[in-house]
């Protein structure tokens, strides 16, 4: 090849790229809405396991609610710990702007110290954080008024029902008022009446700070209606196996879950999950 | 109390069983006492074997504080270092299987031959040494797995972790440990007394090997009796502190 069309080649390479460039800057201002945190590509291996999780890939926006559904052992759980920066994956990458303390996680189960108080354990985050256990405990007991639970301070996790044992763990996961909020299947364990008060309770919570919530669900109806966007997973390894938005006001409208939206949005997950099953066999 | 009265009653069978057996066979006291004669003997040596009871106690008690100070500050240097841990639990595990009787006569010679109250103690100190040691180990491991997610989330440093996460977790399982240590070093405050051979230390085991050595059969049940009640008086006491130390721990 000679030398002088190698030069050209190199300055058309420059020129799109200068393009690309302003087009990317374009549409970071115009349209796409700088990301909290994202998954690119990743993948996640277990020694001995094989592969857990990906290419699996997920943007969040701040202030989005989005829910991951998928068969059990997809690895959404996975998804999750790598977004709270509790695990690192094998390939691909992930971003995350909140700092230390603007991330919260609430899990399946309460996982609330036995051997303190409801109001400690709220705390604990602030104290760990350096707050002075007196602050920690003003603002524990305020974050616990705002679920509900203003008269439990005092009370141990023992003397708590499933419930108000979770609200407390939500008023944990808020305390440092934190820019993305993870839950981990958080209402798994309640019955369907008290998980529809707290899925309320959640939404009204997060109308007040709007932090950025994910939440990992088996339960297409809670997702649809809690969520901005619900994101399908293939299993065993976890993929992306659809996206659904679901384009309503939120906290939800009453009798949100009787519209023919709710209904229509419920279905189109429940295709993508039937699909996501059967690849997956 | 409800609960005491089957035990009670069973007792009384037994013993009037005992005590008839003993008057129409005519067996001869020095092979088997009856009941009559074992409770003469309890009330005519009764202030010997309250002070031989007091020593064996105290012995046991003062072995259990040994064994809790040294089992749970080497638990703790052992969840701190992994490889400690790794190097420490053969050598732990070694001294639990050793039986105690095996190693006494030479903690005997290094304690001292003038001095038996601490070869004792220091014996019985090895036997409360294992649940006290592996009931630590593991409670500081124990902590909830999602509550150890949380502090690295929260950035918690090393100290943090150790004061607000694994010494708490480990509570209940202390608490276990302490309760079956506190029942072997009573056993092994007796058997190293025995081992010791000698009536330095004054202690109940004593007081049963003396007696047996003179035949006086009826002393030796009652020493054993003694021996036995205050088993079952500690273990009650320390399932009670464990009740509630749970209690406090849980909070109900």
């Amino acid at each position: 090849m000679p030398a002088g069309s190698r030069r050209s080649n190199g300055m058309a390479a420059f020129r799109i790229g200068l393009q690309r460039k302003k087009s990317t800057r374009c549409l970071r201002t115009v349209r796409v809405p700088e990301s909290l945190a994202s998954l690119t590509g990743v993948i996640v291996e277990y020694p001995g396991r094989g592969r857990a999780l990906g290419p699996f890939d997920l943007a969040l926006a701040p202030g989005e609610i989005v829910a991951l559904v998928g068969p059990s052992g997809c690895g959404k759980s996975t998804a999750l710990r790598l977004l709270a920066g509790l695990e690192s994956p094998t390939h691909g990458t992930v971003t995350r702007t909140p700092g230390r303390g603007e991330t919260a996680v609430v899990f399946q189960a309460p996982t609330l110290a036995p051997w303190l108080s409801a109001g400690a354990n709220v705390a604990l985050p602030l104290e760990l954080a350096g707050v002075k256990k007196q602050d920690a405990l003003a603002r524990a007991t305020e974050a616990l008024a705002r679920v509900g639970l203003g008269s439990s301070v005092e009370a141990r996790p023992a003397q708590l029902s499933g419930g108000m044992a979770m609200r407390a763990s939500l008023a944990r996961a808020l305390v440092t008022g934190p820019k993305l909020l993870l839950l981990d299947e958080p209402f798994a364990a309640l019955d369907e009446i008290t998980r529809r008060a707290l899925a309320d309770d959640v939404l009204a919570l997060w109308s007040a700070t709007r932090p950025a919530i994910i939440f990992v669900t088996h339960n297409v109806e809670e997702a649809v209606y809690m969520a901005q966007r619900v994101v399908v997973m293939t299993s065993g390894p976890g993929r992306s196996g659809g996206e659904t938005v679901v384009d309503a006001p939120l906290p939800r409208p009453a009798g949100f879950r009787t519209t023919e939206q709710f209904r229509m949005a419920a279905e189109a997950v429940s295709h993508q999950l039937a699909a996501a099953m059967s690849t997956a066999a | 109390m409800k609960n005491a009265l089957p035990p009670l009653a069973l007792i009384a069978v037994l013993l009037s069983i005992w005590q008839a057996a003993c008057q129409m066979l005519s067996i001869p006291p020095y092979l088997l006492p009856a009941p009559s004669q074992i409770g003469a003997a309890l009330l005519a040596g009764a202030a010997v074997l309250a002070q031989a009871a007091w020593r064996t106690l105290l012995m046991a008690l003062e072995a259990l504080a040994a064994a809790s100070l040294f089992a749970s500050s080497l638990a703790l240097a052992v969840s701190l270092s992994r490889p400690l841990g790794q190097a420490i639990r053969p050598l732990a595990v070694a001294l639990q299987v050793t039986p105690v009787v095996a190693i006494a006569p030479l903690v005997v010679i290094w304690a001292g031959v003038d001095h038996p109250g601490r070869a004792i103690v220091v014996l019985a100190a090895i036997v409360a040494f294992f649940p006290i040691f592996s009931g630590a180990t593991r409670g500081l491991n124990a902590a909830d797995p999602d509550l150890e997610r949380l502090f690295d989330l929260y950035g918690a440093t090393p100290p943090q972790r150790l004061m607000r996460l694994r010494l708490p977790s480990s509570v209940p399982f202390l608490v276990e440990g302490h309760k079956v240590a506190a029942g072997l070093a009573i056993i092994g405050a007796v058997v190293a007394e025995f081992v010791a051979g000698s009536g330095g230390a004054q202690g109940l085991a004593w007081r049963i090997l003396e007696a047996g050595n003179r035949l006086q059969t009826d002393r030796m049940f009652a020493a054993i009796l003694v021996l036995a009640l205050m088993a079952t008086a500690l273990h009650f006491v320390f399932q009670f502190l464990e009740t509630r130390a749970l209690k406090w721990w849980r909070g109900r």
